[in-house]
């Protein structure tokens, strides 16, 4: 049987939030944390928590396993429990809505602010917009990122500053347009980006890369944001 | 943009060159005068080190990267913790509290610095 003890807070009935504790059995088999997920709410359906796609593709089911963030559809049991323990909590830094449930308002909108999409002002093509197969490489690593959160809600600069450091995530996908040569907005972006918060809160700690279930790097492209902001104003 | 009047440089990027490069003067700094104490001194030799023109500069010069240094380090710090967001309207207070003290000290350590350079 694993001992499971998950995170429990529901606003309208409890006072303040608990740790709930519950047997599973797996039968032995190394199941996802999200089977293990279905399993108790197959028994408890007040259990809330985020999920769609159940492969890793549409990042709604980041939490926290055993103190590290990630997915829970894509995690095995042999990766995360110990001592057959399991704790599962809501991502840290982001007010709780219920349960595992976060409200991610505070990461859209740091998203929302690097403007994550192509701005080109020369005058469209008949057909598309060319790139090169060398300069479409530079956007690998950037543009898989599911928004998943896992990063940003492990990253320590990004819990003390929500509303003024972009955070991890959002870096990683201002980058994405920085770097793609069909962009022609470089320059503002740059500028919106030159203050003490936005980029530089970044300390280099790497939480961000270590939680990655797609094993981006945000902070190699924290340091390309930087390079680009010293290369223009030197 | 996020405006931040007390910032050090008022750009992120600013800050961000300036407590690299103080870093790299005072490492200097120290590694000079680690290498002077290795060799031996006697109390003359390290009189006539000082009354040398050239040490009192760099050693000014090492002076204020560390000011520049610790309030950009400290102004970080009071950012992180010393916040609305962590404790409610007192937080702006105790933040301005607090760079107002770290100011004070380091401007004190400063002139301290000086005086005692070329007094
Ligand atoms: S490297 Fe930067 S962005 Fe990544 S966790 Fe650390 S401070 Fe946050
Ligand atoms: S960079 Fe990775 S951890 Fe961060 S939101 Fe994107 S996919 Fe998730
Ligand atoms: S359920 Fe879609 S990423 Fe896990």
């Amino acid at each position: 049987m694993l001992q499971v003890s998950i995170y429990r807070y529901n606003p309208e009935t409890d006072a303040e939030p608990y740790m709930q504790d519950v047997q599973v059995d797996t039968g032995g088999k190394d199941l996802m944390v999200l089977d293990v997920l279905e399993m108790i709410k197959s028994q408890d359906t007040t259990v809330g928590y985020r999920r769609s796609c159940r492969e890793g593709v549409c990042g709604s089911d980041g939490i926290n396993m055993n103190g590290v963030n990630g997915l829970a559809c894509i995690t095995p049991l042999s990766e995360t429990v110990k001592n057959n323990k399991l704790v599962l909590r809501p991502l840290p830094g982001l007010p709780v809505v219920r349960d595992l449930v976060v409200d991610m308002s505070m990461f859209y909108a740091q998203y929302e602010k690097v403007q994550p999409y192509l701005q080109n002002d020369t005058p469209a093509p008949a057909i598309e917009r060319l790139q090169s197969p060398e300069d479409r490489e530079k956007l690998d690593g950037l543009y898989e990122c599911i928004l998943c959160a896992c990063c940003s809600a492990a990253c320590p600069s990004f819990w003390w500053n929500p509303d003024r450091f972009i955070g991890p995530s959002g870096l990683l996908q201002a980058y994405r347009f920085l770097a793609d040569t069909r962009d022609t907005a470089t320059d503002e972006r740059l500028a919106q980006l030159d203050d003490p918060f936005s980029v530089f809160r970044c300390h280099g700690i790497q939480n961000c890369v270590n939680v990655c279930p797609k094993g981006l790097n945000p902070t190699r492209a924290i340091g390309h944001i930087r390079n680009m902001l010293l290369s223009r104003a030197t | 943009m996020v405006r931040s009047v007390t910032s050090f440089g008022r750009s992120g990027l600013s800050d961000w060159l300036v407590q690299r490069v103080s870093a790299v003067i005072i490492l200097a700094w120290f590694m000079c005068i680690g290498g002077t104490l290795m060799g031996g001194v006697d109390y003359t030799q390290w009189k006539t080190i000082f009354d040398g023109t050239s040490m009192r500069v760099f050693t000014l010069l090492a002076i204020l990267s560390l000011a520049a240094h610790a309030w950009i380090g400290m102004w970080a710090v009071g950012t992180d913790y010393l916040t609305e967001r962590l404790m409610g309207p007192r937080g702006n207070v105790l933040r301005l509290a607090y760079q107002i003290g770290c100011s004070l000290v380091i401007f004190v350590y400063v002139i301290w610095g000086i005086q005692i350079l070329w007094g």
